[in-house]
């Protein structure tokens, strides 16, 4: 999990340098982030399988009441369970089709392979879908239905608080060459071809969403006590295209169909208006359908200048 | 002594957080608060729903920048991509100052999201101070440092927790956000006397205050912002403030958050203690004038 395996500290360091300060970090980071027990405890046994009580009273002070073991322990559970909390909150979808158990080995076996990079919790699960992708064992057997819901989800992140450049207009466009044109989509949208229509179960998840999960109730969410939703059945596969897009500052997902969606994610790649156009319809394209979508598009400010 | 260099001269009064569960009746009502600290870390965005709300509350309050991921004692290098962010956000909110924690978080790149305590040695305190000057240089405004709740204690410390504290910002010369439930639950979990702590900090380098609620175990007492503030620790505000003056407080509440009146009404009770501080300088000074 850490790039470089911890050197063991000598106890009662007279006085400590830099560099065992660092070295006393990795150790206390690798202690703190190793993946917990299946009891949701931290491992009774080292990296070296030394026997962790050991290895924790090396650095780390007993009290009167608690052990070495039992201190460093409150670190390694309150790691987990904020990390997979983040999850529950950012990924809720992903969490009604796998089920409590599978989204938390899920998780753990994400969160393990991807620690957090980034001085902010939102990026957390920007390689969620990737990882689905190489390790397919652990959401099936809903692999599809789990890959389209990761990819959904981490859309929403992205149109919550992406950038966004200024948008072009359709007076921009008026009088522009096609074959010359060259737009970009925001970076803030998404354009997904998804194998289940997810926009709709997903907002009714989002309304029969239990309210008021506290963060610190975490533990009773990892053990599946806490208050039980009615359940949202799980849609019948169809392919659906679907834009996760911001206006007003609110999320939403705009259904479009397959020519719109060649047509968006050809723009999206830097090909001119007029091949991309021109590869969305099979046939002649329908010169007033196209009219309106950009009239549609532009009006919600999709659009923006090629960087 | 509460106005100083460290907090940038200012006297704020009473705030509390900013939490999204209030940001409606805060919008809409528009209540009298004295200001609100905001999680700089939610803020430090690009575009979207949090920068529009915090606009909105900008231009009816005061806003100060709090923390959450700078660790000031990590021994990894300064990310300047966040420092570039989180000046940024320096700029749009005009925080007269900036307070973050005296804790490490990551290591070789990978982030705990954790406040995790420093072993108290004179290395990490150099090396703590260094950083602190190296984001306060950056920033451009000043910066205070906050004590955290901890629940461990390394082999390796070589002094007492406001030892440390004091030897870091001694180094560092910035100002100290004292968080005094924070030495409470510390006290506790560590076995040592809250009010040492208090009288043995700089109080000329205090700029701000922290208050808050947290849970009792059978063993351990965790630092979860969930509750009012409990007694023993208003005692010890009561006792900060005489040492360091009617300093600005702010009250945390970050988990079952209740009402924001409830919130409001919660923080306001530290009023009579600064207001008792503030008349018996008063009296104080009539009295030296008198003579």
């Amino acid at each position: 999990m850490i790039a470089k395996k911890p050197r063991q500290i000598p106890r009662q360091t007279p006085r400590q340098t830099l560099s065992q300060l660092r070295d006393l970090q990795r150790l206390s980071g690798a202690a703190i982030m190793r993946p917990l027990a299946r009891d949701w405890r931290m491992q009774r046994k080292w990296i070296d399988d030394r026997d962790m009580r050991i290895v924790a009273g090396e650095f780390i002070k007993p009290n009167d009441r608690l052990t070495s073991f039992e201190r460093i322990e409150i670190y390694n559970r309150q790691y987990w369970f904020r990390l997979i909390d983040s999850f529950y909150d950012d990924f809720p979808g992903l969490r009604a089709v796998l089920g409590r158990l599978k989204f938390n080995r899920l998780t753990k076996a994400y969160l393990i392979a991807h620690p957090s990079r980034s001085f902010s919790m939102r990026n957390l699960g920007s390689s969620l879908y990737e990882f689905i992708q190489k390790h397919p064992e652990l959401v099936a057997p809903r692999f599809d239905l789990a890959s389209d819901m990761a990819h959904f989800e981490w859309a929403q992140v992205v149109a919550f608080d992406g950038p966004a450049e200024p948008p072009v207009t359709v007076d921009d466009l008026l009088g522009k060459n096609p074959a010359k044109l060259r737009l970009a989509v925001q970076p803030f949208i998404t354009i997904l071809q998804l194998k289940y229509p997810l926009d709709d179960y997903v907002i009714r998840l989002k309304k029969n969403r239990s309210r008021g999960d506290a963060s610190n109730a975490m533990e009773e969410k990892l053990k599946g006590s806490a208050r039980p939703t009615r359940r949202v059945p799980i849609p019948r596969a169809r392919e659906t295209f679907v834009v996760v897009h911001r206006l007003d500052n609110s999320i939403y997902y705009k259904t479009i169909d397959a020519r719109a969606y060649r047509l968006l994610t050809s723009l999206s790649k830097g090909i001119t208006l007029g091949k991309a156009i021109a590869s969305a319809f099979a046939e002649k394209p329908d010169p007033e359908l196209v009219r309106q979508w950009f009239t549609t598009w532009t009006e919600m400010g999709w659009f923006c200048k090629p960087r | 002594m509460p106005a100083n260099r460290f907090n940038a001269f200012t006297e704020l009064g009473i705030g509390i957080g900013l939490r999204i569960p209030h940001y409606q009746h805060i919008l809409t009502k528009k209540p009298t608060v004295d200001w609100f600290e905001i999680i700089s870390e939610n803020y430090m965005c690009d575009a979207g729903r949090p920068l529009e709300v915090l606009d909105q509350i900008l231009e009816q309050y005061q806003v100060i920048q709090h923390g959450v991921s700078l660790y000031f004692g990590s021994t990894d290098r300064i990310d300047r991509e966040q420092l570039k962010r989180l000046k940024n956000l320096v700029k749009r909110t005009k925080t007269p100052f900036l307070s973050d924690h005296l804790c490490w978080g990551s290591v070789d790149g990978t982030y705990t999201h954790d406040l995790l305590p420093v072993p108290y040695t004179l290395a990490a305190a150099k090396n703590t101070a260094r950083r602190v000057r190296e984001v306060q240089d950056f920033l451009e405004v000043p910066i205070i440092v906050e004590n955290v709740s901890s629940y461990a204690e390394f082999h390796a410390s070589e002094m007492t927790e406001w030892e440390f504290l004091t030897e870091v910002v001694e180094l560092a010369d910035c100002g100290i956000l004292l968080d005094v439930n924070n030495i409470y639950v510390s006290s506790k979990n560590h076995n040592f006397d809250p009010y040492e702590y208090l009288n043995n900090v700089p109080h000329h380098r205090v700029g701000q205050i922290h208050i808050a609620g947290h849970t009792k175990y059978e063993k351990y007492i965790l630092d979860t912002h969930d509750h009012p503030v409990l007694d023993p620790v208003w005692k010890m505000y009561a006792h900060t403030i005489r040492k360091c003056g009617p300093t600005s407080t702010l009250l945390e509440w970050d988990a079952h958050i209740p009402s924001f009146d409830e919130v409001h009404r919660e923080a306001l009770k530290a009023r009579k203690f600064l207001d008792a501080v503030k008349s018996k300088k008063d009296d104080s000074a009539l009295a030296a004038a008198a003579v």
